[in-house]
């Protein structure tokens, strides 16, 4: 057993774990931070992708120990007080999931490209989105979405929705 | 999707990490990103008694020149060495080449060296650095060796380095003035490369003077296309540039695998060679 | 919308593209995907898995695993065996049909790489992997079968010994003149095969099961990322024993499933086995290379085709042999899957005559079912490739050949040489659309033009004017195929006293968005703000009735049954609204969930007020009941077809043989759309995976037997730099078989992109001498392909 001390979306965690534990099973498992999903093997799919100290790792692809005094934001620490960020928002807004397995991985996968290049193009989009799998929407709105919340990113806060249970004040429509 | 048990130490040191190895012999693993090795341990493909963690040793990340050689630390970050401005200046071709690696979050966390040390054929890298000269420096318990990067590739994930050896710096020649480009050919971005061809070249009086070119995915390890390079030496003008395309392939063994067959390989191998010397030679 | 789409409502919600109900727990991570159920005492649950095609099984020791720490117990197949019965085969599509018995875990013959022979449960999943490495098995190796025409050959090793033969099935359909007058009379024969590859369905959420017992009172709770939560429960109970009352079935967030979790597996069965004999809470969760192995795969066919024409262009037939590959074991509708197919052959087409025949052939891989489309894709490649092979063949414009044989709109309702009756349909607006969205006449004048200078990069434009049959599906039908159930959907909606409504569906969503678009259909008929709706899914306790969700069937079935349960809860409440109102029900009106009295509108109830009426009323008079809640179930009386026209432009580099698609328009008419933004969504994600087919995806086998490409690695999933930006647009003739005049999208685009692509790259090297390239459309394979035909 390693003893390891985590920062995971702004809470300090230390735990004695086996050196082969998976930054994701460490995060489900342990953690209950099940917000994180797993989708393949092999490093392809990129569903479990968070965030390690201000880049985005695949968490299936690092040991828990080597994120041993690493600060972790997963999907599940982006919103703050129940707001969503812009990249929740677009996501919503722009239809860019369906069953939303892929969808953590994909914001976190966005979020990181936006912060290296706030105003993408779509063709630098997919690029930057090319380890990251989706089974059910083409890709297409997922695309619109990062393009959305890019442009906006300086734009007043949307505060109409916020993460409220069941998602109970989302009323809105496309384009309204 | 589970690796199996292994012993973990975290050495602070080169030293120390020298130590680690030695005594474990063949039962132990470096791991540095760990973009490589963790794959082969969640498909329990490699079975460690000892995975020697070097992520946090000092002093082996980062870019620096000495000279007219450029020395990336063996930690840098794919994504590291693609935003480095000492690399972009000197050695374009890596920048370039490393940019087409797996996808920004593996980019994150893979290095150059544990990139290297793998030596698989298919990875991008080895061939890039054979292309630009480079030499790779190992620290070992008799201190610290370099060999040239055309010695350093054995085999089928294979290196020249012992058991006890640690990779600690990659070398490169600077490349100023030459041109470069690779040519990556593989079905879906993510998937590795069916054949890459990396070309360096210097042009004098709008011909080429002098090309290297590297090869991805054509034998158990990278190649040079040696016979492609002596015909190159002098090519006027795209003609001449496709004629000597043609021995692209010369002198390499290329596998059968789900993604290509090796007569497919060879053909690639020519025509990629053709476009990425026209690129790099502006001729195209 | 016309009239009858919100008869009883306002039209306020249906055909707008309100935003998803579904989404806030899905972008912050609040799911719960099967895999995150954690319960005190769960237990995980590993299976060893053959590493052979076909092996006799002589012994199995799990003593060893036993003695690993964390583990509680471990089971071989003949362990468990007992008291199992066989995996369901629900769709025997013949009387003389061979249904080999299939164990849940194998006993003595492991028939495919990936059969379960021995299962551990651990105390967490990295205990369950390693003592997995400790079982000993030993196998006796039988020779694979994997070539579906040797398979059928005399002296033919076999799947299933006891069975004496490879071949499942033959499924003969012949209708209008024999086929071979046709072809006496044609003037052009055109006679193709083509092979549809075996496709990974890869869901992105992998297979997981949780079975939660209640040793006390018998009872057992089985979550699994299941399509098929209803259906699912009543296989359990049959399969294990237990009874159905004692089953309560969850598909809690199902994160996809196109048809790879239209299934009962064995992993489920054994889950629930092994929670019975341990009376503790257990848990599996497949990892993406087990279930490359282990969730059935779908497509793998040989399709001979012959069309008989006139030279002006006439279809006369058409004729049709196929072998399909059923793998090692019948699933749940395994051998239905071609048979699906058999009646969208002729598709659009007007022709004399069809003879088609279906051969299922045993295999020793996995098996194979429902995979988007299911039939439906098989049948409209292999028609719309022979199309373009005719087109071709007469020097005619593909599109025009097309116009020439299609269903004219006035011709509708028209009964199909298959026998299908297509109720409504217009060819000929959505083609005319997608031409002019694609530029169809600029990009062939670009085509001449680059083929003339010899560029190496072609331009090659493919269509596909589809059909399909979707909206499963009348009984009537079903009972003629030999289905084993019916095709209806349930709707109940509980009218709350507070005046909220619940709506409980039998449809099983994983992505499609009925919690949405349920809420905007019952929004409208009631005339309740869509906030006030709640959708009821997936769990066999809150909605007891239901046949699930698959073959895009959920609007046009189970929409229509909300639709009419609303419908009945609006009557209803006209009754207690006639009681309050002191008025006749005749002298009401309903508008924007309100009753008024004609003729003095202030005399008013909403609907949500007479909730509250019904629960607290004292009075009501004899025969009105103290409830406005209604229920439904629907069956359809006839499927519905929606249709549309393809057109891919794609630039084949003929020196490396590399395809990119360079646009791609699509114009769907799926009839009328309750919310247009999910229906795009469902079409670009269609395409998306037949596109896939064509370009990049194939479960590719060794001689042995052994999956090659096992993982995500080596099977090939585009990503979004792989893919095209897509131009999608829809025309709308309404179904006439649902009140909603709704078709059903979830496969459209899966089903007609596939030959828009492989007929763009064809015609892209037609002038070289290409006649075909076998999907994928690899580099490699189209490099090869242009070194043949120019050698």
């Amino acid at each position: 057993m390693t003893h390891i001390k985590v920062n995971v979306d702004g809470t300090s965690y230390e735990d004695d774990v086996e050196p082969r534990l998976l930054l994701v099973h460490y995060l489900r498992d342990r953690l209950g931070l099940t917000g994180t999903p797993i989708g393949c093997d092999t490093s392809n799919c990129g569903a479990c992708t968070v965030d390690l100290d201000g880049a985005t790792v695949k968490s299936c692809s690092v040991l828990a120990v080597q994120a041993d005094g690493s600060a972790v934001t997963t999907v599940q620490g982006l919103a703050k007080d129940g707001e969503w960020t812009g990249l929740q928002r677009a996501f919503h807004e722009q239809h860019g999931l369906q069953c939303g397995y892929c969808t953590p991985g994909m914001i976190m996968a966005a979020r990181d490209l936006l912060r290296e290049n706030p105003q993408p193009t779509a063709e630098e989009v997919r690029g930057a989105l090319e380890g990251n799998l989706c089974r059910c929407t083409g890709y297409q709105n997922i695309v619109r979405a990062v393009l959305a919340a890019a442009g906006r990113q300086d734009g007043p806060a949307d505060a109409s929705r916020t993460a409220g249970a069941g998602g109970a004040q989302v009323t809105e429509e496309v384009g309204a | 999707m589970i690796p199996p048990a292994f012993e973990y130490a975290r050495p602070e040191t080169v030293e120390e990490a020298v130590r680690l190895l030695g005594e474990a012999g063949e039962e132990a693993k470096v791991l540095a990103g760990g973009q490589s090795l963790l794959p082969l341990l969640r498909l329990r493909l490699a079975f460690p008694e000892l995975v020697v963690d070097v992520g946090r040793i000092p002093g082996l990340r980062g870019v620096r020149e000495d000279g007219g050689t450029l020395v990336i630390g063996a930690l840098t970050t794919h994504h590291d060495v693609i935003h480095d401005p000492l690399v972009r200046r000197h050695a374009g071709l890596l920048a370039e080449a490393t940019a087409t690696v797996a996808d920004p979050a593996v980019r994150h966390r893979g290095t150059l060296g544990g990139s290297l040390a793998h030596a698989d054929p298919a990875g991008d890298l080895a061939a890039i650095v054979l292309a630009l000269d480079g030499e790779l420096v190992a620290a070992g318990p008799g201190g610290r060796r370099t060999v040239p990067a055309r010695e350093f590739f054995v085999d089928y994930l294979q290196t020249s380095l012992s058991p006890d050896e640690l990779l600690v710096e990659v070398r490169l020649p600077k490349a100023d003035g030459w041109g470069f480009a690779y040519e990556k050919f593989h079905r879906v971005a993510q998937s590795w490369a069916i054949v890459g061809v990396a070309a360096l070249v210097r042009r004098e009086d709008g011909h080429i003077a002098e090309a290297r070119v590297g090869l991805t995915n054509m034998g158990a390890t990278p190649l040079r296309a040696a016979a492609a390079e002596a015909a190159l030496a002098g090519a006027d003008g795209p003609d001449a540039v496709a004629r000597a395309a043609r021995s692209a392939a010369e002198g390499t063994r290329p596998g059968r695998d789900a993604s290509a067959a090796p007569d497919y390989r060879t053909h690639l191998a020519r025509v990629l060679t053709e476009r990425a010397v026209l690129t790099a030679a502006g001729m195209g | 919308m016309t009239d009858r789409a919100v008869a009883s409502g306002t039209g306020r919600e249906v055909g707008r593209s309100r935003l998803r109900k579904e989404d806030a727990r899905l972008v912050t991570g609040q799911t719960t995907w099967t895999d995150n159920i954690q319960v005190a005492g769960l237990l995980h649950l590993a299976v060893l898995r053959s590493p052979m095609a076909h092996a006799r099984v002589t012994r199995v020791d799990v003593a060893p695993a036993l003695e690993r720490p964390g583990v509680l117990a471990a089971f071989s197949g003949a362990d468990l065996a007992e008291g199992l019965g066989s995996l369901p085969c629900a769709w025997p599509v013949t009387e003389d049909i061979v249904l080999p018995d299939h164990p849940p875990i194998a006993v003595e013959e492991v028939r495919y790489a990936g059969d379960p022979v021995a299962v551990v449960v651990a105390r967490d999943r990295y205990a369950a992997a390693d003592a997995l490495e400790a079982i000993d098995v030993d196998y006796e190796p039988l020779p694979p079968v994997l070539d579906l025409e040797e398979a059928l050959a005399e002296g033919a090793p076999l799947v299933h010994s006891d069975k004496g033969t490879n071949r499942c099935y033959t499924w003969p359909l012949a209708t209008g003149e024999s086929f071979a007058a046709v072809r006496e009379r044609a003037e052009v024969t055109v006679r193709r095969r083509y092979h549809q590859q075996r496709l990974i369905p890869n869901a992105m959420e992998p297979r997981a099961v949780v079975v939660t017992p209640l040793a006390a009172s018998g009872e057992y709770t089985v979550y699994s990322a299941t399509q098929i939560p209803h259906i699912l429960r009543i296989m359990l109970a049959t399969v294990t024993g237990i009874p159905e009352h004692k089953l309560r079935v969850v598909a809690p967030d199902v994160g996809g499933g196109f048809g790879s979790k239209l299934q009962v597996y064995g992993e489920e069965v054994l889950a629930l086995a092994v929670a019975r004999r341990l009376g503790r809470p257990v848990k599996w969760t497949e990892s993406r290379s087990e279930g490359c192995l282990a969730t059935h795969h779908g497509r793998g066919m040989i399709q001979d085709i012959e069309v008989a024409a006139t030279r002006e262009g006439r279809l006369l037939g058409l004729k049709v042999d196929l072998l399909a590959d059923m793998g090692a074991y019948l699933m749940l509708v395994t051998p239905g899957i071609p048979i699906l197919g058999a009646f969208m052959y002729p598709a659009i087409y007007k022709m004399d005559s069809y003879e088609f025949n279906c051969t299922g052939v045993f295999t020793t891989r996995t098996p194979t079912d429902a995979y988007r489309g299911a039939g439906r894709p098989e049948a409209t490649f292999a028609i719309e490739r022979i199309m373009d092979e005719l087109a071709a063949e007469l020097d005619l414009d593909p599109v025009e050949l097309r116009r020439r044989n299609w269903i004219r709109h006035e011709e509708f309702p028209y009964t199909t040489i298959a026998g299908l009756t297509y109720d409504s349909g217009d060819y000929e607006a959505a083609t005319a659309k997608a031409l002019a969205l694609f530029d169809y006449d600029g990009l062939r004048a670009e085509q001449r033009e680059r083929a003339g200078r010899g560029d190496p990069v072609r331009l090659g434009i493919g269509v596909s004017t589809f059909t399909e049959m979707c909206g499963l599906a009348p009984s009537r039908v079903l009972r003629d195929l030999r289905y084993g159930a019916g095709g209806w959907e349930a709707a109940s909606i509980r009218m709350l006293p507070t005046g909220k409504v619940e709506v409980v569906t039998g449809t099983s969503p994983h992505g499609q968005g009925h919690e949405t678009c349920w809420s905007q259909i019952a929004a409208d008929v009631l005339g309740v703000p869509f906030e006030d709706v709640e959708v009821l899914h997936g769990d066999t306790r809150s909605s007891p009735q239901g046949m699930d969700t698959y073959g895009s069937r959920s609007l046009a079935v189970g929409g229509e049954a909300v639709h009419r349960a609303a419908t009945t809860v609006v009557d209803k409440a006209r009754k207690v609204a006639a009681h309050l109102l002191e008025a006749s029900e005749q002298d009401l009106e309903f508008r924007e969930g309100v009753f008024s009295v004609k003729g003095s509108p202030e005399a008013r109830r909403s609907i949500q007020e007479i909730a509250f009426e019904a629960f607290t009323n004292h009075d009501l008079p004899d025969g009105v009941e103290p409830s406005i809640n209604a229920e439904h179930v629907v069956d359809p009386e006839n499927f519905s077809f929606p249709h549309g026209t393809h057109l891919c432009a794609v630039e084949v580099d003929t020196e490396t043989g590399l395809t990119r698609i360079r646009s791609y328009v699509c114009v769907d008419d799926v009839g009328h759309v309750v919310n247009p933004m999910i229906v795009e969504g469902q079409v670009h994600g269609g395409l998306a995976q037949g596109i896939a087919q064509a370009l990049y995806e194939e479960a590719v086998y060794d001689d042995e037997g052994n999956l090659v490409s096992g993982s995500m690695a080596e099977y090939l999933v585009p990503s979004a730099a792989d893919l095209p930006e897509f131009v999608t647009d829809r025309t709308e003739t309404p179904a006439s078989s649902n009140a909603l005049g709704v078709k059903g999208v979830g496969e459209a685009g899966t089903i007609a992109s596939t030959p828009a692509v492989v007929n763009a790259v064809v015609d892209a090297l037609r002038p070289l001498g290409v006649h075909d390239v076998r999907m994928p459309c690899t580099p490699e394979r189209v490099w090869r392909a242009v070194r043949e035909a120019t050698a």
